[in-house]
């Protein structure tokens, strides 16, 4: 068996991220695919925190409910994950913790006593318990040693070469004391490819992609789960010739892009839903002055501060339709962590040719997930750069007045108008949130707000039909289940379908990653004999839309909790439905 | 950058709206010289105009502008003069816009220090929507929503720009056009934040901050010996219960603007067709 779920949990503070993030270093290094997780609920109570890792030499893209191995720092890890622990599973834990006096793994469960902080301290500290903890992993599961070597470079090179070796030694240490301890035979060996692959995760994706698309500015304020976005760029973004700024609020930091991008920078900002509410106000304005500007919406569970670092899909109303008026605009949703670079710069794209706010719609799962991808799927001599209709001297004349007043919102048949950079000469304008004509001046003349109104629509018409908006594609074609859904359930839906077909049931599968516009569902709905669609969220705001776009109804597969869907869990919800539906 | 510019060639077409005798016209006139006075033409200038009678300069003058949210004028032009150092950056609007639904902003951009100027118009008085107080109207100003008066302390601008570690801090009146253009021009070649508060009176709905008030009260510090870099006298004649000053109340010379601090020299406009020349580090960081 190649396939290993594994884990290592314990209380928030006790380096259970970094420790997961080196472990699942190892193995991409090793040639493995990964996909890890950390949005685990507590079943008991909070400060429960936990990093799984799933790995095989196929390709994952979801978690299970299921763990192989699991390094407990608490007995309380035990409980949280006594589910999901079966029989061969293997427990890793220190009993010279008090905690642990008189611990019994569970039935079936192999308990592994490993003194854990007295080994790290023969190695030089007890810090690096938690690294004894993966040398003891690399014995359960034959897996090279040497190979966590590079990921404990990665993450202590900085803190100087003795670090690293006392680290090194510490992990050796405790897989000697496993293979001297115990009398293994698992079926947990973890084989090793010469297979080259990137690990990364959606909010680093994001910023890569920004950087590849010539973003140059980036404005923002801390918030879970888009923090990462930020602090990507810094200190990269200075290598290309930009800059990021952490600005007072989101207030700020939206005014701050959109200035930016007022002066012809390609420009960005990331928050989650509260930061959301706040740009709102700003919204309106960049749609009406025709400002090319990307707001990334990196989701997390509300409404209000609600569960900060828990998976929802619940904005997707407010990015649709947030901000009083009407703002044209366009909504793309990447549905892996690889699309989240490429939706990056399709959406810098979108923005320039159309000048059009653009929001790209991520979320906890795609931002806290580490997954390998084969690093020719961020091909940077593939990028494209397409910045619209931006004129110089040469044509900046065509599109002045008879009095040489240049036109920034001159009423075209595509709708988009030309763009003068500041600095250009003869392209003097000014822009403004108040309806204007097409020189940018105040104006409540009838005709001139019914032209302009019309003008900055006819963009979406024209986008609609130029662009390709179309949905990716998964399972039988000829199905006649259909499920459908946004963003990053692809994975796992993905990996339920197999489960499925297990079963003898075949699905067709169409992942949306754009939402507006959005692909035209009513010949695939009218082909299936039941629509599923699936989101997380609690009403079930996308199944909600294409109810209202095919005039078909839909079931509805919600969730809520704060967790992502997982591919076995999927699996049986969709059987479920059809069970309801056969009935 | 042409010597021939004139002023008035940062005169738009378009006829102010403000009602006759408004400071307002003063306050545009001084900027639009002081603008062409420092050499700037308006291809290279960019304003960023608030909310309310104020807000509505971008209009009136002819430069690269952006009229926009109520408050928010600050980082837009943050955000300009950042990704293109190679603008003169003059952001503008009243009291209401920067000291009170921008109060944050101010402050921030204060103690940011990004090259730019900042002209406040501070009539006392909320104009546009007809006569309610303003966070620098006085404690017994009596509106229409402040029918007893405002029982609040009004805000002091410039204390807090001081408080802020300002590096530039003026404040004019707008009837006094040579003076008001002096430190108009001061504050743009100031290199760092700039703040001009100018007194600038509203004739239709504020009848004790008038005119009148403003001649026979302001004190020139032109007038006095004073050091404009010395913090502590700044502090004095900002805080001096009784007396209002016009002039460089405070300059810090040993200002470094953000943009000179973080190295950002080049305009950030120009992009290749494709991926930046060395994309594919980025990519193999992650292995």
């Amino acid at each position: 068996m190649d396939e290993l779920n594994w884990a290592i949990g314990g209380e928030a503070g006790d380096g259970i991220d970094s420790t997961g993030k080196i472990f699942a270093q190892a193995l991409s290094r090793a040639g493995r695919h990964v996909f890890t997780s950390k949005d685990f609920a507590s079943r008991i109570r909070g400060g429960y925190t936990a990093y799984k890792v799933r790995t095989s030499t196929d390709r994952v893209q979801s978690v299970v409910d299921t763990l192989d191995v699991l390094i407990a720092l608490t007995e309380r890890t035990v409980e949280e994950n006594r589910e999901e622990l079966h029989d061969g599973s293997i427990v890793i834990y220190d009993g010279e913790r008090t905690e642990f006096d008189g611990f019994e793994p569970p039935e079936g469960v192999v308990g592994l006593d490993v003194p854990l902080r007295s080994i790290a301290e023969d190695a030089g500290g007890a810090i690096m318990r938690n690294v004894v903890a993966l040398g003891a992993v690399c014995a359960v599961t034959e897996f090279p040693i040497e190979n966590l070597d590079e990921s404990l470079e990665k993450r202590f090179g900085a803190k100087g070469e003795k670090i690293v070796e006392n680290n090194r030694e510490a992990a050796r240490l405790g897989a000697e004391y496993v293979r001297e301890e115990f009398d293994l035979d698992t079926d947990y060996a973890l084989s090793t490819t010469d297979a080259d692959y990137v690990l990364l995760n959606g909010d680093e994706a994001i910023g890569m992609g920004a950087i590849a698309a010539g973003c140059r500015f980036y404005a923002g304020y801390p918030i879970t789960p888009a923090t990462d976005v930020m602090e990507y760029l810094t200190g990269r973004i200075e290598e290309y010739g930009g800059h990021v700024v952490q600005a007072e609020d989101e207030l700020s930091a939206v005014n701050m892009a959109l200035g930016a991008a007022r002066a012809g920078a390609r420009s960005m900002t990331a928050t989650s839903g509260p930061g959301i509410d706040l740009m709102t106000e700003t919204f309106g304005l960049v749609a009406t002055s025709e400002t090319p500007l990307v707001i990334a919406d990196v989701m997390r569970s509300g409404p209000s501060t609600g569960m900060p670092t828990k998976q929802e899909q619940g904005d997707l109303n407010m990015l649709l339709y947030g901000g009083h008026g009407e703002v044209p605009r366009f909504v793309v949703a990447p549905t892996t962590v690889a699309e989240c670079f490429h939706k990056t710069v399709e959406a810098f794209n979108l923005a320039e040719q159309y000048q059009t706010p653009v929001y790209l719609v991520a979320d906890l799962s795609l931002a806290v997930t580490e997954q390998t991808f084969d690093p020719a799927e961020f091909d940077m001599d593939a990028v494209e750069v397409d910045r619209g209709k931006i004129v110089d001297g040469a044509d900046v004349d065509d599109w002045q007045d008879d009095q040489g007043r240049f036109k920034p919102h001159a009423d075209t048949e595509d709708g988009v108008s030309p763009r003068a950079l500041p600095g250009t000469a003869g392209g003097v304008h000014m822009s403004t949130g108040l309806e204007h004509d097409e020189l940018g001046r105040r104006t409540e003349d009838t005709e001139v707000r019914v032209q302009q109104v019309d003008k900055r629509q006819r963009k979406v018409e024209t986008a609609r039909e130029r662009e390709d908006w179309s949905y990716r594609e998964f399972g039988d074609p000829d199905a006649e289940t259909l499920v459908v859904s946004w963003g990053s359930n692809e994975g796992a839906l993905v990996e339920a379908l197999d489960y499925l077909e297990d079963d003898g049931v075949s699905v067709r599968f169409l992942s949306v990653p754009y939402l507006f516009p959005r692909p035209d569902l009513t010949e695939a709905f009218d082909d299936a004999e039941e629509v599923i669609v699936v989101e997380c969220n609690a009403t079930g705001q996308f199944a909600d839309l294409l109810e209202h776009d095919t005039l078909t109804r839909v079931r509805r597969v919600t969730k809520y909790d704060g967790v992502r869907f997982k591919a076995d869990e999927l699996a049986d919800a969709i059987r479920a439905e059809l069970a309801e539906a056969n009935q | 950058m042409s010597s021939e510019v004139r002023f008035t060639d940062f005169k738009s077409d378009k006829q102010p709206t403000w009602c006759p005798g408004c400071g307002d016209f003063g306050t545009m006139n001084g900027m639009m010289k002081a603008l062409a006075e420092t050499g700037n033409s308006p291809e290279d200038t960019f304003v960023v105009a608030g909310i309310g009678c104020s807000g509505k300069i971008g209009t009136y003058m002819r430069s690269y502008a952006l009229h926009g949210v109520h408050g928010r004028a600050l980082p837009v032009g943050t955000g300009v003069k950042l990704a293109n150092p190679d603008l003169e950056v003059m952001v503008a609007g009243g009291d209401g816009d920067g000291y009170s639904i921008g109060a944050g902003h101010f402050v921030h951009a204060v103690r940011r220090n990004v090259d730019m100027t900042y002209v406040v118009m501070d009539n006392r008085i909320y104009g546009l929507t007809k006569g309610q107080f303003s966070p620098t109207s006085r404690e017994d100003f009596e509106t229409a929503t402040s029918p007893e008066g405002t029982n609040q302390a009004p805000v002091n601008p410039l204390a807090l720009a001081l408080a802020a570690g300002g590096s530039f801090i003026a404040q004019s009146f707008s009837s006094d056009a040579q003076r008001h253009t002096e430190l108009v021009k001061e504050a743009i070649e100031h290199p760092g934040f700039a703040l001009v508060n100018v007194f600038s009176p509203c004739v239709t709905f504020n009848d004790v901050d008038t005119y009148d008030y403003f001649r026979d009260s302001l004190v020139d510090l032109d007038e006095e010996e004073y050091d404009e870099t010395d913090a502590a006298a700044a502090k004095d004649r900002i805080l001096a219960p009784d007396t209002e000053y016009m002039g460089v109340l405070y300059r810090d010379d040993e200002s470094v603007p953000y943009g000179e601090r973080m190295g950002l020299t080049e305009d950030m406009t120009t992009i290749p067709d494709g991926a930046p020349e060395d994309a594919t580090d980025l990519v193999r960081e992650f292995y």
